[in-house]
């Protein structure tokens, strides 16, 4: 793919994981890394935790969730570097670090949700 | 588009200022929006969390409570706070960009931003409600 | 009103001078003077030396542009009893190169304006013969807001996109190509695509939304660099789906 064509494909990927980090995140957040370590609310114990994880729908979910988010966090943090700071003349290391961040986090997260036991 | 900008070749006595680097501390506009930008961050922090969390719960019993704790920890408890608060603007900026990017027509006339994004929003609540049922044990 | 109100003005003369300087004048507070009004005073009155463009005065073809107190206006639609008691700061249109004084080059901004194709494009132009193409109000409402466009250029001004990049086509331009995309009776959407989906083209835009905030005629350029944005990702995953339905 030249490198023209694929500018409109990481696009769509940052719009549909900008989307999915609005609507879901959120809530996640809140729950699993405030509410429930701080108290604020009961939190699940490990058993429930684990049977949610094994469904099939929520690891399908949880992937792409984790890797639109992350090709979200790939595309904006690219141009903010380009932008904020100015520093173009290292585009390809920025390139390699912001979407091979975003395609190793991916891997990784369907290793994960793989080889849930 | 040209290789180079169609001005000063042939006028070197043509003044041009550099933009500093700082060029986004100027205005609150500018700052606001690299913040909107830096939340993105916070989105990837959070994908890194859970899958700290996945992975915990992978390990057995044992290893999802010292998780559980690890989160307790008071910079743990700072970065979700900030990071919590990071993702929140992102949402509210997102719903309010949305509508820009979506032209929706309904007979000829175009919805008002205000539809689309009120749209949104009910479907961050709807999806909360359904999350956080699924978590808490429905 | 019988107050005076003073201009900081930007003073560059290219043979003389390295870098600009500033020069104070008072005008008279008139309470229907605007800008405009205070540098056609200075010129006539004070220092004929000062050179600024200028035209119709009235908002409508786009050649007073300036930056006043930091900020892209239109002179002729700017007020000077809006920055009682002053002074007010008046210099050339930011992220331009300086010609003179207020004066900018806008070679930069003519030739993108040419790149994109501002004209309707047809396979084939109907016979005379045929009449004319009829349009119905609701096709013209789908592109109209875009035709408002005076090419002022004070998007660019407020666009730190263009800042930092003068490669990149700008709010205006895209604009404008958006607007003959989007008509009815045009024919050269895929052209001006190939042309604009590049990263000095729409997605250089990071959608900081000043461009749209700055502008007189309220074109809403950010929000025609987005549409655009998702036609391309739109055409693009049709490309992937349908290749032989593409171009």
């Amino acid at each position: 793919m030249s490198r023209r064509a694929i500018e409109p494909f990481l696009w769509g990927l940052f719009s549909a994981g900008g989307v999915l980090a609005a609507l879901f995140i959120p809530v996640h957040l809140f729950l699993q890394y405030l509410a429930f370590p701080l108290g604020w609310l009961p939190a699940p114990s490990y058993e429930h935790m684990l049977a949610l994880l094994r469904q099939p729908l929520v690891r399908i979910y949880l992937f792409a969730l984790c890797s639109l988010a992350l090709f979200h966090w790939a595309h904006r943090f690219r141009y903010t570097l380009y932008d904020g700071l100015q520093i173009k003349h290292i585009t390809e290391l920025i390139n390699l670090f912001c979407y091979g961040g975003a395609i190793a986090g991916t891997a990784l997260a369907s290793y994960l949700l793989w080889t849930v036991p | 588009m040209k290789e180079a900008p169609a001005h000063t070749p042939y006028h070197p006595r043509w003044y041009r200022s550099r933009v500093s680097t700082y060029w986004w501390l100027g205005k609150w506009a500018h700052l606001k929006f690299i913040l909107r930008e830096i939340s993105s961050v916070f989105v990837a922090v959070f994908v890194v969390l859970l899958l700290l969390e996945i992975w915990a719960l992978e390990r057995g019993p044992g290893a999802y409570a010292e998780f559980q704790r690890w989160l307790e920890s008071p910079p743990l408890v700072a970065l979700s706070l900030l990071s919590f608060f990071f993702v929140v603007f992102h949402a509210i900026t997102w719903f309010s960009l949305a509508p820009r990017a979506m032209v929706v027509r309904l007979r000829g006339t175009r919805l008002p931003d205000a539809v689309i994004a009120g749209s949104n929003y009910l479907a961050w609540l709807i999806v909360s409600v359904i999350i956080g049922w699924a978590l808490l044990g429905g | 009103m019988g107050e005076t109100i003073e201009l900081e003005v930007t003073r560059y003369t290219p043979e003389r001078d390295r870098e600009p300087s500033r020069q104070t004048y008072a005008v008279p507070l008139r309470k229907d003077w605007t800008v405009l009004d205070g540098l056609n005073h200075i010129k006539d009155r004070e220092d004929g030396s000062l050179t600024f463009r200028w035209s119709c005065r009235m908002g409508i073809c786009g050649s007073c542009g300036m930056m006043v107190n930091g900020e892209p206006k239109l002179t002729c639609a700017t007020f000077l009893f809006r920055y009682a008691p002053g002074p007010v700061r008046v210099e050339p249109l930011r992220y331009f190169p300086i010609i003179r004084d207020l004066v900018v080059a806008i070679n930069d901004f003519m030739a993108k304006l040419q790149a994109v194709k501002p004209w309707i494009i047809r396979e084939e132009e109907k016979a005379l013969a045929e009449g004319e193409y009829l349009q119905t109000p609701q096709q013209l409402e789908v592109y109209k807001q875009y035709s408002m466009c005076i090419n002022c250029m004070i998007c660019y001004a407020a666009c730190p996109v263009y800042g930092l990049d003068p490669l990149f086509a700008g709010p205006a331009a895209i604009a404008l190509a958006q607007r003959y995309n989007m008509d009815s009776r045009d024919q050269g959407a895929a052209e001006r695509l190939s042309i604009l989906s590049q990263h000095e083209g729409i997605w250089g835009c990071t959608f900081v939304g000043e461009c749209t905030k700055v502008c007189p005629k309220q074109v809403d350029p950010a929000g025609a660099i987005q549409q655009y944005k998702l036609t391309a990702a739109k055409k693009w995953i049709q490309g992937l789906l349908m290749p032989w339905g593409a171009k």
